[in-house]
């Protein structure tokens, strides 16, 4: 079902407010999106018919609660073509999602001499969990490189992936160039070698069809508020198998089976790995922003993407002296923008901008790592999303010549 | 069309001090040096002082990369502080870091701040001020080393 991008806009309510006095132009939706109306009406209608505490106890409101959200979970499952509901961790966010991880099958597995790969780009909620498990257990950190425009080197990943590697993390989209990497070739290296592969879909699951059994990646993380559902609310995919034979991450309530003087028994997936009330009203919201962009259906997601990019690529290019991260295949990338115009510091480039209202992020885009590949301290970042226009580019593109106006007379 | 905003954000002082900055590069002997970076925008600043036994100031250079307000910061600071006391230094910041908080600050004291207080006008840019307070907040590190 295809209801069509054109005019989604309007289903924003906060686009329709202005900044500094100009109509507002939202371009960080690489930090977080905004939410469509359907999306907050859902969150309210929770708290005004069906809030109560799930899997708890035996009242009609607490299985209506538990009903919406198991269903969440079932269209999470859907949405990333996962075999299982049981195989979707609800967490607060993709952060989580890898520390969970990192502090449950990394500690379990992890031993001195092993080696952790990771890219370069990897957002830093994707690498530190792993530079600081690595750094307790004495094993190695290896980073697999790209080439000039951001294109991951499958090459380095062959070599750096070896038969004492343990782990393979691995962004399927990076935040800052917007590339998408091959992470289902980087799962076949890393099983080649009998090492898991972990995929941050962060910046992939808001903007492209997601199969995670094809990927076959072991596990995948994800946070709604990239997606249009609220803050708070994150996805911990795993294969069943393996998530079967993790330690549980916390321990508390839901958690748990039998619980005696000096031991417990826990409860089956996905409650084991769920300890404590979850964020319900987070999950149910989540699950209103998959419908919604079931609705206009993720490969018109995607290819308005593209449209957008194909629009706005050229328009950058003509510009004198600008410095453009990431690939020059659209093909290759999502509606995420990395640029330096001239010598102009991206904080300044930001402020003129903002000062149009015209909301983009300056600075290092939590990616330390790879600003320091590219030798740049910071990038301006504009990230596009399906509200965007035509008409925002004009005012973005016409923005940035402003700046160089104002700061090269 | 230049709006009205950002040219009482980046007056020409202070586009003047980033593009000429005062006292910019490494001091071939100094006392104590601070380096402190502002973790949201990649700002890098590396302040060093060469304080005389007599507890004055008698050079200032700074290093390091970073916006056009905390660049001109950075060289408002140091012309406003080199050759002074520690006492007066510290004066100096404390004035300057009211005036970024928006408290109000004597007249005297603005006085000593010289050019460094135009960026009294960056209250009206909270997005704006940690840049400004960069430099600063780096000479109160180093004065904090004695007793200030």
């Amino acid at each position: 079902m295809n209801k069509g991008l054109k005019n989604c806009k309007k289903d924003f309510p906060l686009l329709s407010r202005q900044v500094n006095h100009q109509p507002l132009v939202y371009l960080d939706n690489a930090a977080t999106t905004q939410k469509p109306q359907a999306v907050i009406q859902r969150i309210v209608d929770f708290y005004q018919q069906s809030n109560a505490n799930v899997h708890r106890s035996v009242n009609t409101l607490s299985l209506q609660a538990t009903e919406q959200y198991e269903q969440a979970r079932s269209k999470v499952q859907h949405w990333i073509k996962a075999a299982k509901p049981q195989e979707i961790i609800f967490t607060r966010g993709a952060t989580e999602a890898v520390n969970f991880i990192a502090s449950t099958y990394g500690a379990d597995h992890i031993q001195a001499q092993d080696e952790i790969v990771v890219t370069v780009a990897e957002h830093h909620s994707n690498l530190v969990p792993w530079q600081q498990l690595a750094k307790a257990c004495g094993a190695q950190l290896k980073y697999i490189k790209v080439d000039a425009q951001g294109h991951l080197d499958l090459q380095d990943a062959a070599q750096k992936i070896t038969a004492r590697t343990k782990i393979v993390a691995c962004t399927q989209v990076s935040n800052v160039l917007g590339t998408i990497f091959p992470l289902k070739q980087i799962a076949a290296l890393a099983h080649q070698q009998g090492a898991i592969v972990i995929g941050d879909g962060s910046q992939a699951v808001p903007v492209m069809a997601v199969n995670v059994q094809d990927l076959d990646v072991d596990f995948y993380v994800f946070s709604g508020h990239k997606m249009l559902g609220p803050s708070g609310i994150g996805v911990l995919y795993g294969k069943e198998a393996l998530l079967q034979a993790l330690t549980p991450y916390q321990y508390g309530g839901e958690m748990i089976n039998e619980v005696d003087w000096e031991d417990s028994t826990f409860s089956e997936l996905p409650s084991r790995l769920e300890a404590g009330t979850p964020n319900i009203e987070g999950a149910i919201g989540l699950g209103a922003a998959i419908d919604y962009l079931d609705q206009l259906s993720i490969r018109a997601v995607t290819q308005y993407e593209q449209k957008l990019m194909q629009y706005l690529l050229p328009q950058l290019q003509a510009l004198d002296d600008v410095q453009l991260l990431g690939s020059e295949d659209w093909t290759q990338r999502t509606g995420i923008v990395s640029l330096n115009l001239g010598n102009i510091h991206p904080h300044d480039v930001a402020t003129v901008l903002d000062f149009q209202g015209i909301e983009v992020r300056a600075g290092h885009h939590c990616a330390q790592p790879l600003m320091r590949f590219f030798n740049v301290t910071a990038t301006v970042r504009a990230s596009f999303y399906i509200y965007n226009t035509k008409e925002d580019i004009d005012r973005f593109v016409a923005a940035l010549k402003m700046a160089k106006e104002f700061f090269e007379q | 069309m230049i709006s009205n905003e950002l040219s009482q954000l980046y007056r020409e002082m202070i586009l003047d001090h980033a593009n000429h900055p005062h006292h910019k590069g490494a001091l071939a002997h100094y006392t104590d040096q601070a380096h402190l970076q502002n973790t949201t925008c990649g700002d890098d600043l590396t302040v060093q002082v060469d304080i005389s036994p007599q507890k004055v100031i008698e050079k200032v250079a700074y290093t390091g990369s970073g916006c056009t307000i905390s660049q001109a910061s950075a060289s408002m600071m140091t012309d406003a502080i080199q050759g002074q006391t520690l006492a007066v230094a510290a004066q100096a910041a404390k004035s300057f870091s009211d005036m970024a908080l928006g408290k109000p600050v004597a007249a005297a004291d603005l006085a000593t701040l010289q050019d460094a207080k135009i960026l009294s006008n960056i209250m009206q840019f909270p997005t704006r001020i940690k840049c400004a307070t960069l430099a600063w907040w780096a000479l109160q590190n180093i004065l904090a080393r004695y007793n200030f």
